[in-house]
């Protein structure tokens, strides 16, 4: 397997300066499957500040098409606000900014011009907590983010609906209540009814961050296959606090940290069973290890 | 003293309830003021009841049907009045509501903190101004700008419809309408701006994750998600406009006839207690105290109305809501 590899990547190196990563894989290479891997996501160089504050530091890194990638790091590392320049929404928080590029499919999306609602609409987004639109019934919430596609028709909506429902595996528990209001689900149900919402507008990435941690472990776990599922036709992007989740479910791991000056930076991002069996840096050594005892 | 303690032998403690004051003297307090609060409303139904009897009997059925209202030959009839009200407190609270709402959400949504601050203290100072001033201004500014320009701008545009067709004074139905708008709007803006404020970001970034824009994010996630506590907002405004007295008796041109169009003057129900109760004796009080009774049951109903509007909008929502 280590021999199709085409370039091995270099990590941190703690000194400061800005790492080329690229998980070690190369084009066929990676978890068995034999299909290309096309880049969806390339991130050159991505500072991200709030106000004064500089919270991410010199991230690159490129994420590949139908797979998942699974950011850990500890708390307060960065990986919220590094997901979150994936899609703009970085820039809802005052005096948020960025610097550097990220590519999606080739084309910068911080470059001028670009509409971040359309940004969105390719890249999605599932949140810590369930939200559902109180005041909308599952149907409505699932349909929320058609309109801004112009899909009007009544029929195409009941059809997206129900596609995004059984591709979220929500289906089966919902199909005799679409009409009630989507915050009467359990917690476990809200949240694949917000993936639902997220998928129904077929967006090319979906980034989750942290999206079971308010599940219990039942939840958890069919959060985890339906994004085995969805990788098949999704990139996806995952925040967890959970090693174990990012071993089983992703395959790619990036491990950020923030060091003393309190600035998030990328230390190392391979393929998952690498990372977890061979850490090259001492510091995700430390980590991988701290936590699994 | 630690040993004495620990050489005590062990006794179980007991479980019978043991008198303890301090709840004894909460209940009971809480107990009363909500008594008070009760005997005081029936206290005012039943006073105004019995002072109004006389006039009940007297006009009947025709007191609410009646539009005139003739004291000399103890006429009363109080439609017009009762109409008064409804239009001034209506278009008060449909225009103040509207106004307050787009206020609200340009200083949560989109004002920077350092206008929203000064711009809301401001708002919130409005309602700490007198109603006399309210009144004073509306006769000597603001009526006379409906006079001398706004009002003839409306005849000669819309005269052609009835109700615009009028002859624009300084006081009159129109000036009271406006009054009463930017009188209960501190009030409405103040609890729609906190109640838009305390919708959950994740309510805006969920439907922004879908890529909605900053309108669309404000039209189908923060309003709808707002819609209970706005209306509450606009309860507490109409209750204020259908109350207000002093600044409405200035502007509104008190005149007992029924109003033809929005320049007419006119009258409410509660200016017309304030100006004729006190020359009032025997009847004419008594028939001024059932004008009270009125004001106090067609309140009392709209605050009904309202929280039914509320509780079956908001329905299962309260609870449902996190955060
Ligand atoms: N709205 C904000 N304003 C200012 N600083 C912020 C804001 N949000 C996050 N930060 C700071 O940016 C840094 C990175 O935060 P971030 O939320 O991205 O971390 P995280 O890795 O997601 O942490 P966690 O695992 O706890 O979610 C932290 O130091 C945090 O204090
Ligand atoms: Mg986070």
């Amino acid at each position: 397997m280590s021999e199709v590899r085409t370039k091995v990547p270099e990590v941190a190196n703690g000194r400061g300066e800005a790492p080329r990563l690229a998980p070690d894989v190369a084009p066929g290479g990676a978890n068995g499957r034999e299909h290309e891997r096309r880049v969806t996501i390339e991130v050159e160089n991505l500072q991200a500040y709030y106000g004064s504050k500089h919270a991410v530091a010199d991230v690159s890194m490129q994420i590949y098409a139908n797979s998942v990638t699974a950011l850990i790091g500890p708390s307060g590392c960065g990986k919220s606000t590094l997901i979150r320049c994936f899609n703009r929404m970085h820039e809802f928080v005052q005096g948020a900014r960025v610097d550097g590029k990220v590519l999606l499919d080739g084309s910068d999306i911080y470059a001028a011009g670009v509409d971040p609602a359309r940004v969105r609409q390719r890249v999605g987004m599932v949140f810590q907590k369930p939200n559902p639109f109180p005041t909308m019934s599952i149907a409505e919430n699932v349909a929320a983010g058609l309109r801004f596609l112009g899909v009007r028709n009544k029929s195409e909506i009941g059809d997206r609906v129900e596609r995004a429902l059984k591709d979220a595996s929500l289906w089966e528990d919902v199909k005799n209540d679409l009409k009630k209001p989507g915050i009467a689900l359990s917690g476990g149900q809200q949240q694949r009814l917000c993936i639902a919402r997220a998928i129904a507008v077929e967006p090319d990435v979906v980034l989750m961050d942290e999206p079971c941690s308010a599940l219990d472990p039942i939840a958890t776990l069919k959060i985890e296959d339906l994004m085995r599922v969805l990788a098949e036709r999704y990139t996806i992007v995952v925040v967890t606090h959970n090693m174990q989740q990012a071993a089983r479910v992703s395959d790619f791991t990036a491990y950020m940290l923030a060091a003393e000056d309190r600035v998030g930076r990328l230390i190392e991002y391979r393929r998952t069973e690498d990372l977890f069996t061979r850490p090259r840096d001492k510091r995700t050594e430390d980590y991988i290890s701290g936590r699994f005892g | 003293m630690a040993v004495s303690t620990l050489g005590q032998p062990k006794r179980a403690k007991s479980l019978v309830n043991r008198f303890k004051p301090g709840d004894w003297v909460f209940t009971t307090l809480a107990g009363a003021a909500a008594a008070i609060v009760a005997l005081v409303i029936v206290g005012l139904f039943w006073q105004l009841f019995a002072q109004s009897r006389e006039a009940i009997g007297h006009a009947g059925i025709g007191f609410v049907t009646s539009t005139t209202w003739d004291p000399s030959h103890e006429t009363f009839g109080v439609l017009a009045f009762v109409a008064g009200t409804v239009i001034t407190s209506v278009f008060a609270l449909v225009f103040a509501t509207i106004i307050a709402v787009l206020v609200a959400l340009f200083l949560v949504e989109i004002a920077p903190q350092r206008v929203a601050r000064p711009v809301s203290y401001l708002v919130e100072l409005l309602a700490a101004i007198p109603s006399v001033v309210y009144g004073l201004w509306g006769i000597f500014v603001m009526g006379v700008f409906i006079r001398d320009h706004f009002g003839p701008v409306v005849t000669s545009t819309l005269g052609w419809i009835p109700v615009f067709d009028g002859t624009p004074l300084i006081t009159g139905l129109f000036s009271a309408c406006i009054i009463l708008t930017i009188m209960i709007l501190p009030t409405v803006m103040a609890v729609s701006r906190d109640v838009i404020a305390a919708v959950p970001s994740s309510q805006r970034e969920g439907i922004l994750a879908l890529g909605a824009t900053r309108w669309e994010a404000i039209r189908i996630a923060v309003l709808p998600y707002a819609r209970s506590g706005v209306m509450g907002a606009a309860i507490l405004g109409l209750a204020r406009a259908v109350g207000e007295t002093l600044a409405v008796t200035l502007v509104i041109g008190n005149s007992v006839k029924l109003p033809e169009n929005i320049f007419s003057p006119a009258y409410t129900m509660a200016s017309v207690i304030a100006n004729q109760f006190p020359e009032a004796t025997g009847l004419h009080r008594s028939a001024l105290l059932e004008v009270a009774l009125l004001l106090l049951v067609i309140t009392f109903f709209i605050n009904v109305v309202a929280r039914l509007l509320v509780w079956r909008v908001t329905k299962g929502q309260r609870a449902m809501v996190q955060e």
